[in-house]
């Protein structure tokens, strides 16, 4: 026998079952497959060929995709655990400079002033690196940054908050206090990440030219590759045991509790988990768009990553992907088509969803299915 | 032509008789008045300031001339006041017409920094007391010693308390420099009891030592002196300081009482997430400005009443906004919190984009009563402005309105039971749906009138609200959640904590401060300040 725990269950779990079921994969995989060739046709073929996608639309799916990636993370936390967060966009942006400073450093000699500093500590008449820049020329120290960011911020934040069982909307209420705070720390000049402005103006990514289609397509790919490899590790961990730890918090944390666990742990791990899947989105997220500036910790922002898995449906972890492409598509359609109304829109879709689709399009298809079931 | 030459020469003969009858009684030296069209310029300054120092209108009224390029002279000496056709002699007293070989006296820079000077010391001898306060005032900023018996001769006739001090002090500043070391003593102890921080510079530069190691002020005694003053001055600038920062920490802390007094009613005792909080603000400073548009266009003359009016105005569409909302939203959400912050979310994006389309994304102006401008001096050198006293004033007067309306009255009674105990509530008779719509509609009325206030400190624009949502959660979770009295010290602490931070970390990190303060605090004592015990936690 493995331990206590399973001495103390009468009856064994059930037989873990696939990660999804079987039209699932199939609808998952023609995803994937349809996003992996975006690209290649956007390279294979010439532009004025029919088969031809733009170079906007491929930067814009991928864009999209980032944000699925952080709209999953959340409803690990709150579709699953119960935890809402208005405070992901932090670690989405801490995701986001961490690799930022590398790229900023990746410039060398290339910016306006030609100096051995970013233009902004030139700027600022700095003459050398601040402490916490120490070692960011180096790729693998940013790939390791991106995680411990973010990581480590929701280590310390989540250990002091679920210690004292903040839950609920205080939870939330702190969580965008704590971004707010950091809007206003990474606005300053002197906190030493460029203050308004942020970072932009990259030239290059381990050696290539971040302009070119070929490194865009690299980065395309590695955020497919990074959205689905979250995507079935988080299934994974929702359908394990561990899963159901969560969502019995979710559920009821005191009977949890009763019960003889601590949540905090559990509670931690996926929230630690959660910040650095979004911090990964972060990081893919600006070399795409090439700038990151403090208004992506505006709390609205954050709210905005809560609608994204609103509106796919929560507690589902496809749901949220679906919502992301879905909000963004409709965004990006409203500010062409009609500017004005967007936040009108917006602002609609957050009563409407909260209202009258509590599980989201997530729900929507279930209950279809349901319906084709029992006729 | 001729008619009309006639007629002015009447009107002229007419005048100088009057001018006559009023300036024969000072007519000024002819002795004293020569030099000044002189080619010495040494010799013009001396004039000019002994005509100053006679300190008399008709010595005012030379000087002006000067400096205005209107005094004449005769190649026989007489010295004219030139105005228009008319000339006057301020040695007879008599007027008439401007001779032909008058010619314009040339005033160069010198000579008219000089007249400048002389008749800022002048204007001392002003009937207006605020003529004569504003020209002190001027003198502290650049006395010229040549001025020093003009001044004098203004102090020994000075019988306002204000005026005298400051005219001491000019006295003072001047004798430092006096060769006397027990003129330039008394001269230090003097300024003393002046209670002006400009003057510390100069009191460090006199126990500053030259390169050679010797003192600026050679004589010990006065730099003894000089260090007791320095210490009065200091002392009385911190107290400045404190004064000041205790009152812009009320005021600011009366400014997020008001912003989350209604929140603290919705949240604290309804248990309802509204984000759309900082909405009502807007919509209650937005409220103030149309209320300022309508007395414009309609009762002009009544224009600084629109403030009084704005009041129940603001009062009542917030309210109804919140009614609105209750009934059409918020009602369906009871009991789901998260789902109700998603929502209210939405609902402020829709509030402040349909604000944006109605009066347009700029901000718009409102501007302050005329009653509210200005402020009082305390201290010497603190203003505290008319419109942030009004607002504490005010803020105290709301959260007076609430409690007594939560306390004294059958609504408030029914408020509370209703918060503590629904279920029985509704049992014994209340009507707890109605209850809950006129519950919102208050806390969202106390929004209103808090964005009336709002409306006179700061901008009024679509985003209004954005800056203040998070101050106000953070104001009401740090008082506790429905204790009225916990929001009140909490509001006012916050202000005061963020005033005293702020100059030493900026404005920035005092708020960055104050959010990780409130963040370890919740760890702490989650239930606020104010902790409910017994029964009613959870």
């Amino acid at each position: 026998m493995n331990g206590p725990v399973s001495k103390q269950v009468a009856q064994p779990l059930p037989q873990r079952a696939s990660l999804f079921s079987r039209p699932a994969w199939t609808g998952i995989a023609a995803c994937a497959i349809v996003l992996a060739l975006l690209p290649l046709l956007n390279l294979v073929f010439p532009s004025g060929s029919a088969l031809h996608v733009s170079d906007y639309t491929v930067s814009v799916v991928g864009k999209f995709m980032c944000y699925a990636m952080a709209a999953m993370a959340l409803d690990l936390v709150w579709g699953y655990t119960g935890i809402l967060s208005l405070g992901h966009g932090v670690f989405f942006a801490l995701g986001g400079y961490a690799l930022g400073m590398y790229l900023m450093r990746a410039i060398g000699h290339d910016g306006v002033y030609q100096s051995d500093l970013p233009d902004f500590m030139v700027f600022l008449n700095w003459k050398a690196y601040p402490w916490y820049w120490w070692m960011t020329q180096h790729f693998w120290y940013a790939l390791l940054l991106m995680v411990l960011a973010p990581g480590l911020l929701a280590f310390v934040f989540g250990y002091f908050a679920f210690r004292s069982r903040i839950r609920g909307v205080y939870f939330s209420i702190i969580t965008q206090a704590m971004t707010y705070a950091f809007m206003l720390l990474f606005f300053r000049n002197e906190t030493g990440f460029g203050g308004n402005n942020g970072f932009t103006d990259f030239k290059r990514i381990v050696g290539y030219d971040i302009t070119s289609s070929a490194t865009r397509t690299a980065l395309y790919l590695a955020t497919l590759a990074a959205l689905f490899g979250s995507l079935l590790l988080c299934r994974w961990i929702v359908t394990s045991r561990l899963g159901r730890v969560l969502q019995a918090v979710r559920d009821s944390e005191s009977r949890l509790m009763f019960i003889g666990y601590n949540p905090l742990w559990f509670k931690l791990f996926v929230w630690v988990l959660s910040a650095v899947l979004c911090g990964i989105a972060g990081a893919l997220y600006v070399p795409q768009v090439g700038i990151i500036n403090p208004s992506e910790m505006s709390p609205a922002n954050s709210i905005e990553i809560v609608i994204w898995a609103a509106v796919g449906g929560r507690g589902t972890l496809l749901g949220p992907i679906i919502g992301a492409f879905t909000v963004n598509g409709l965004k990006s359609w409203f500010t062409g088509a009609f500017p004005n109304l967007w936040l009108f829109a917006l602002g609609a879709l957050f009563v409407l969803v909260t209202l009258f689709m509590p599980q989201g399009i997530m729900g929507l298809i279930r209950k279809l299915q349901k319906k084709r079931e029992t006729p | 032509m001729k008619p009309v030459r006639t007629f002015l020469r009447t009107a002229a003969v007419v005048l100088g008789l009057w001018l006559q009858l009023g300036a024969a009684h000072a007519a000024i030296d002819p002795a004293l008045l020569k030099p000044l069209t002189g080619d010495d310029s040494d010799a013009r300054i001396a004039a000019v300031d002994r005509i100053a120092a006679l300190g008399t209108d008709d010595a005012r009224r030379v000087l002006e001339a000067m400096d205005n390029d209107a005094l004449y002279a005769t190649p026989s000496g007489t010295v004219l006041v030139v105005d228009g056709t008319q000339a006057w002699n301020p040695a007879t007293g008599k007027t008439g017409p401007v001779p032909d070989d008058a010619d314009g006296v040339i005033v160069n820079n010198r000579i008219r920094g000089e007249v400048e000077t002389a008749l800022a010391g002048l204007q001392l001898f002003s009937r207006d007391r605020g003529v004569r306060l504003s020209a002190a005032q001027n003198l502290l900023q650049n006395a010229d010693p040549s001025q020093m018996p003009t001044i004098e001769k203004a102090l020994a006739a000075e019988q306002d308390q204000d005026i005298k001090a400051i005219l001491k002090q000019v006295v003072a500043v001047a004798h430092l420099s006096s060769p006397d070391a027990a003129v330039r003593r008394a001269a230090v102890a003097a300024l003393a009891d002046t209670t002006d921080a400009s003057l510390t510079p100069t009191l460090q530069r006199m126990l500053a030592k030259n390169p050679d190691g010797s003192y600026v002020e050679p004589d010990a005694g006065v730099r003894a002196e000089a260090v007791r003053t320095l210490a009065a001055l200091q002392r009385h600038q911190s107290l400045v300081d404190l004064t000041g920062k205790l009152f812009y920490g009320i005021s600011l802390g009366s400014v997020l009482l008001l912003a989350a007094l209604g929140l603290a009613i919705t949240f604290g005792l309804m248990g309802i997430i509204n984000m759309a909080h900082g909405e009502m603000l807007m919509i209650g400073a937005y409220t103030t400005y149309v209320c300022q548009l309508f007395f414009r266009k309609f009762f002009p003359g009544a224009i600084d009443a629109y403030l009084v009016a704005a009041l129940p105005a603001a009062f009542l569409v917030t309210a109804a906004v919140g009614i609105a909302l209750e009934r059409l939203v918020i009602r369906w959400l009871y009991g789901r919190p998260l789902e109700t912050l998603l929502c209210t979310w939405g609902i402020s994006l829709i509030l402040m984009q349909a604000v944006r389309t109605i009066f347009g994304a700029q901000n718009v102006e409102v501007a302050n009563p005329s009653w509210m401008s200005g402020g009082v001096t305390v201290l010497g050198s603190l203003v505290l402005s008319y419109n942030r006293i009004v607002i504490v004033v005010f803020s105290l007067c709301v959260v007076a309105a609430v409690w007594l309306l939560l306390n004294k009255t059958r609504l408030g009674l029914f408020v509370r039971a209703v918060t503590q105990n629904r279920r029985m509530a509704d049992c014994v008779g209340v009507p707890t749906g109605r209850i809950d719509m006129l519950t919102f509609g208050l806390g969202c009325g106390i929004a209103g009138l808090g964005g009336v206030a709002l409306s006179q400190l700061g901008n009024v624009g679509p985003d209004l609200g954005q800056g203040y949502i998070v101050d106000s959660f953070m104001v009401v979770v740090l008082g506790g959640v429905g204790q009225l009295a916990g929001t009140v010290i909490a509001a006012l602490g916050l202000g005061e904590v963020n005033k005293f931070l702020e100059p030493y970390a900026g404005a920035v990190l005092a708020k960055i401060a104050i959010l990780v303060f409130i963040i370890i605090f919740i760890q702490k004592r989650p239930q606020g300040l104010f902790a409910l015990k017994g029964r009613s936690v959870e």
